[in-house]
């Protein structure tokens, strides 16, 4: 389909933020996005010609922030209204091969939906993941460095060279990645052999390391990882606030060569994905 | 029907703990105060959530199964808590 056709719907709630960032990275692409409010999506409070349908669009975005407060826990409230009517819409979305986007809060979102790290089905009535606490217990805000280590599932990055590496930055507090302890391990192996592990943290020489690197403590230093099918991608740095290189911090020292930030890339693999494939 | 003297509402209290090998800071940091104003002889300091509901409804054996799954759905994120449930009649 055409750039121009495609309506991505960047979803909001009381406590997003960056939705503006999300939705000025798919508009500089040519496509159509728009902010809609998740009581749009569940017909509350809102006029006939306001409420929206999710097949309304061909991509879903969940932006950061700190949505209902976090009470209860990270996204647990914006996942609970989402599912409360749109567990069996979401699921045709998401089989339909439509791809789902959350970042920072949106991560923890997906996570809550039971969307990822969405083993043997594709939306699980009971979280298998957790976005906890960060090993410092405290916010975590600075540029980190991601390698980007999927082999081509993930729709959301096939613009990335493997193994390279990308200056994304983080601000979170809960972005330790936790599975139930008793299956953690066979957790990653199942991650890696289906290929959804998608960016992991590391420092300047491209090492895995620990502590500032890591902001969060997220075991084999997981940053963002896909569903099966690549589709569903939740990561906790925000690409939407790198998608110009003069808003990375490295720019006075490395001078702005292109315009092309670390994180636009990200957005266009998407959006080539879309275009290609309905 | 109600039972007579039944106010026709349940009590039912959520207790929340996080699973051991969970860091638990504010706990952590709970303790340090402690010991820092002289109460050092307190050797674990835990916090746990709780959420008091009010049910209106005459069957327990209904609210309890409600209770269950408002944890598994909501208040709880199986991979971190644990959590016990008491229901009551309400006064």
């Amino acid at each position: 389909m055409k750039l121009a056709d495609i309506r991505v719907g960047v979803i909001r709630i009381e406590g997003t933020n960056c939705e503006q960032e999300s939705l000025d990275a798919f508009q500089r692409l040519g496509t159509a996005p728009e902010f809609v409010h998740l009581k749009q999506l569940l017909g509350i409070d809102c006029t006939k010609e306001e409420t929206r349908n999710l097949f309304d669009y061909q991509c879903l975005m969940i932006p950061g922030g700190f949505s209902a407060g976090d009470y209860i826990r990270a996204g647990a409230i914006f996942a609970a209204r989402m599912k409360s009517q749109l567990a069996r819409p979401l699921r045709e979305f998401v089989e339909q091969g439509y791809p789902v986007l959350g970042v920072c809060n949106g991560f923890q979102v997906l996570t809550e939906l039971g969307l990822l790290p969405g083993f043997d089905e594709t939306i699980r009535n009971v979280p298998d993941a957790c976005l906890y606490l960060n090993d410092s217990s405290r916010f975590e805000c600075r540029p980190t460095l991601l390698k980007h280590e999927n082999s081509g599932t993930c729709v959301f990055t096939r613009k990335i060279p493997k193994d390279s590496v990308r200056l994304i930055p983080s601000a979170h507090a809960e972005g330790k990645l936790l599975f139930p302890q008793e299956k953690q391990d066979a957790y990653i192996k199942r991650l890696l052999e289906n290929d959804q592990i998608v960016f992991r943290y590391v420092d300047p020489d491209g090492k895995y390391a620990g502590y500032p690197w890591n902001p969060n403590g997220s075991p084999w230093n997981i940053a963002g990882i896909c569903n099966p099918a690549g589709t569903v991608f939740g990561m906790m740095p925000h690409p939407e606030r790198s998608f110009y290189v003069h808003q990375q911090p490295t720019w006075t020292r490395t001078g702005l060569g292109s315009e092309i930030g670390d994180g636009r890339a990200i957005f266009e693999s998407v959006v080539d994905y879309i275009s290609k494939k309905f | 029907m109600c039972a007579p003297g039944h106010s026709g509402m349940y009590e039912a209290t959520v207790t929340i703990t996080l699973k051991k090998g969970i860091s638990d800071p504010e706990g952590a940091n709970t303790l340090k105060a402690l010991h820092l104003l002289g109460f050092t002889d307190v050797k674990t300091a835990h916090t746990i959530r709780t959420f008091d509901l009010l049910i209106d409804s005459t069957d327990k054996h209904k609210v309890e199964h409600d209770v269950e799954q408002m944890c598994q759905r909501l208040l709880t994120n199986p991979v971190i808590h644990h959590y016990a449930i008491t229901v009551k009649e309400a006064p």
